[in-house]
């Protein structure tokens, strides 16, 4: 019944979103104030009718209703409450479901949040995320409804995949999915500018905290995914140019690119078709994300079950989504002035120069990520590109984006001059050249390390010092302006964190039996025993490894071979010691013989890894705190041009 | 020093269309892409002599099988366990498959008993193996129906290894003169035997 409920409210949801894509965008272009002033409560009633079908799902789970297809799929009786939740969006249906049900809570954040935007604007942008809900609506309850009953109703269902029973794994769907859909705001706000032939100052101003917050619970999404690979998949790696991750990487280099490139537009008016076309592809890269996840076209870890109505569905939307926006583009944005002109040494050039680098950069792994797929459509066989292509394109391209996002911090908007522009800058240049150097002669000579470091001293001195200026000035200062430098930091520390960690992890996969010993850097491990554990709904193989450094007792250790009763998989559950300065990981792999005496196991001594995840926060933080800005809550005329410049 | 540039030239039009023409090709890839399928891997044994091997069958006193045995026919060779899901799928397929008794379908047992079915820290020795996955597996085959003219039972991988089995199910059709010529990686599907299966066994079989 509940679940019928649920079906039903997801109907009336994909009815209101036809109105709510079509009305106001009529009203907002014959100024019909009536019809333009339906956005608001459209979008709100969505949001209302798609959360009942959420919550329909999620009670479907709670109460084990196996009569239910895709809960019989996902969910057990042994499944514990907290995965239950989880659940939810653990399959294909489901987590197209959380798509839509986020979609709808962005939208009903703008209607909210939009008090100062001209009813026009707001009526547009309502319109075009509702255009977007009817697509993934129609997509839902055409091809994968997770209201679908199963008759004869089994007993007892499969089991929530594995792999997905993870702490991290619960929030990374929803936080990634935050980010994929909310670069959807940053997108209805262009296509609504370009409707409306008005891509001035205010338009930049109004989307940048959108597009902010949405970068940020990305870059949020995209860290916990790394991390949960890196705990979960018993590889010690945490990054593998796996499609999905490339996925995921590219609306967030374009993302980047985008929040740049819009302060330029708000503070100068310039950019602008650069701009719009940033916006517009996030959300495409978004969108070909998705396609590429649940087509199946390309072989993932992350592939779900695969079905060709959905690829064509899919490509027919992205098609329409994409092919449209870039259609009107064409057309409007010919017209836009170029705003003033630019002149080299300013922020502005060095801006666009990183926002080129940062397409280039996603370019490159589009291309690498679709590789395989071109060459099979020509017919010219099967393969795959496999990171040594990701790490040798990717890595040079990120060189010099470092290095200039030091030179966009020191430059003035407009025009700076040579010598005041780098006349400070050589102190630190000097200092980071000799840090990078100090650092890698004391770790052990590698080019690649002295140059990591480098750039990672770079960017921290660049960044503190402009800030420890300011702050020695008398005066307020907004939190916001520590926005930039926590997400630069971060930046850096992350760099630090993967140049250091690459450079000096020591790796040894080992035949090992109870009492032996193995020896990394200063650190011994010893296999104590191997004993039979069991979960809620799996048994394990337990490790018992004692950490010594210098005959003192560091950590104790405890990997574990799991096997998921209702699957049968296997599954490893790595352990890590982590502190600042060093990972300890440990996974446990295959008995070796019978009787098991000897086990294959893996130890990893990983330097600074932890730095990663602080510069993955670090970011996070930062983009949020410059959202909270005064100038996004002011009310703004949409003529009133910041920097003084005609649109 | 500010200069305003308002250029609408012809050159500024043939630029912001540029995206619009790299999208078209990459959506022109993506729809070839979908038609594709990115798990039918290209076997480096097809075309290659079926590897030898000699094992225990399914049924005791049968004595051990060899792939050396069916010279001169046509046949085929299935990977499977009790315990792989996909098997259940793809069981019906075969049973009706065999019923036409077009060719001999060969069962290969992988791994059947698994780490996990021995009891904790006590190993299990071969015999006790092969008796708890023979008991196993023919009890699997009496419900639900018996394809396989017979079942050699790999219970250490090691065959699966020499054929480069990926995961289970697989099948292999295998030449009169013991060469591959056919793998499939995953269930068989009834539209799978019509249209690449058949068609080739009704080929090995008039040559």
């Amino acid at each position: 019944m509940i679940v019928e409920l649920g079906h039903y409210a997801l109907i009336l949801a994909l009815m209101v979103a036809v109105l709510q894509g079509v009305l106001p965008l009529i009203g907002a272009s014959t100024r019909n104030w009536h019809w333009q002033s339906l956005a608001r409560p459209a979008a709100i009633i969505q949001f209302v009718l798609v959360s009942l079908a959420y919550a329909a799902l999620t009670y479907a789970f709670q109460e084990n209703d196996f009569s239910v297809r895709y809960v019989a799929e996902n969910s057990n009786t042994r499944l514990p409450t907290m995965y239950r939740f989880a659940a939810v969006w653990g399959g294909h249906e489901g987590s197209l479901l959380l798509w839509v049900e986020i979609l709808a809570v962005w939208t009903v954040s703008v209607a909210i949040f939009s008090r100062q935007m001209p009813l026009a604007m707001v009526a547009r942008v309502i319109s075009v995320l509702g255009l977007i809900s009817t697509g993934f609506l129609l997509f839902v309850l055409a091809t994968s409804n997770p209201f679908e009953r199963l008759f004869p109703v089994p007993l007892e269902g499969k089991d929530l995949n594995p792999l997905l029973q993870d702490p991290g794994l619960v929030i990374h769907p929803p936080m990634l999915y935050m980010g994929y859909v909310g670069f959807s705001v940053a997108f209805a706000f262009a296509i609504a500018a370009l409707l409306a032939g008005r891509l001035d100052v205010a338009w930049a101003r109004w989307s940048r905290p959108w597009t902010l917050v949405a970068w940020a619970f990305l870059t949020f999404g995209i860290g916990l995914g790394s991390w949960w690979a890196y705990t979960e998949l018993g590889w010690g790696g945490w990054w593998f140019w796996d499609p999905v991750e490339n996925a995921s990487l590219m609306p967030w280099l374009v993302g980047t690119a985008l929040i740049h490139s819009l302060m330029v537009t708000e503070k100068r008016g310039s950019f602008k078709a650069w701009t719009v076309l940033l916006a517009i592809s996030a959300f495409s890269l978004s969108l070909l994300g998705t396609f590429l996840v649940r087509s199946g076209v390309l072989n993932s870890v992350h592939a779900f079950a695969t079905d060709p109505t959905r690829g064509v569905f899919i490509l027919i939307f992205l098609a329409l989504v994409v092919g449209c926006s870039l259609t009107l583009f064409a057309w409007r944005a010919g017209s836009v002035s170029l705003g003033t002109k630019m002149i080299w040494i300013s922020r502005e050039s060095v801006l666009l120069s990183n926002s080129v680098l940062l397409v280039v950069a996603t370019a490159a792994v589009l291309l690498g990520t679709l590789y395989p797929l071109v060459i099979d459509a020509l017919n010219m066989g099967k393969l795959s590109v496999g990171p040594p292509y990701f790490n040798t394109v990717f890595v040079p391209l990120m060189v010099p984006v470092l290095f200039l996002m030091v030179l966009g911090v020191r430059a003035r908007w407009r025009e700076s001059t040579l010598q005041e522009w780098l006349h400070p800058l050589r102190r630190i240049g000097v200092a980071s050249l000799l840090g990078g150097g100090v650092v890698a002669l004391y770790f052990g000579w590698s080019w690649g390390v002295a140059a990591g470091m480098a750039l990672g001293i770079w960017v921290i001195l660049g960044t503190l010092e402009p800030a420890v200026e300011r702050l020695r000035k008398p005066g307020k200062i907004p939190l916001s302006f520590f926005g930039m430098h926590c997400a630069h930091l971060g930046i850096a520390v992350m760099v630090i964190g993967v140049t250091l960690s690459k450079g000096y992890e020591v790796e040894k996969d080992v035949r090992i039996a109870a009492g032996d010993t193995v020896t990394l850097g200063d650190y011994s491990f010893e296999l104590q025993r191997v004993t039979e554990v069991t979960g809620p709904n799996y048994v394990a193989k337990r490790a018992e490894v004692l950490v010594k450094r210098n005959g003192d007792t560091v950590a104790n250790l405890f990997p574990e071979k799991r096997r998921y009763v209702s699957t049968a998989m296997p599954m490893t559950e790595a352990a890590i010691d982590t502190n600042l300065w060093r990972d300890l990981y440990v996974s446990l792999g295959e008995p070796l013989n019978n009787p098991a005496q000897e086990w294959s196991m893996r130890f990893y001594l990983k330097p600074f890894l932890l730095w990663i995840w602080l510069g993955v926060l670090m970011m996070v933080f930062g983009g949020l705190l410059a959202v909270t800005d005064k100038r996004y809550r002011r009310a703004v005329e949409s003529r009133l041009a910041g920097a003084g410049v005609p649109a | 020093m500010r200069v305003r540039v308002c250029r609408h030239s012809a050159t500024m039009r043939k630029i912001i269309l540029i995206p619009l023409g790299l999208f078209v090709v990459l959506l022109v890839f993506l729809a070839i892409g979908l038609k594709r399928d990115p798990r039918e891997i290209p076997s480096p044994l097809v075309n290659r002599p079926a590897p030898a091997f000699s094992l225990q069958t399914l049924q005791s006193g049968q004595g051990l099988f060899s792939p050396d045995s069916m010279r001169g026919k046509v046949w085929m060779l299935n990977v499977w366990a009790t315990w792989c899901a996909a098997c259940q799928q793809e069981h019906p397929v075969l049973v009706a498959f065999a019923r036409e008794g077009l060719v001999p379908l060969v069962g290969l047992s992988y791994k059947e008993v698994q780490a996990s079915d021995e009891p904790a820290g006590k190993p299990m020795n071969p015999e006790d193996k092969l008796a708890m996955a023979r008991q196993r597996s023919l009890t699997w085959l009496r419900v639900k129906g018996d394809p396989y003219s017979l079942v050699a039972m790999d219970l250490d991988g090691r065959v699966g290894i020499d054929y480069g089995v990926y995961g289970v199910p697989e099948t292999y059709v295998i030449d009169k003169n013991g060469v591959i010529r056919y793998k499939q990686i995953g269930a068989v599907t009834p539209a799978l035997l019509e249209e690449k299966i058949r068609p080739l066994i009704q080929e090995l079989n008039r040559s």
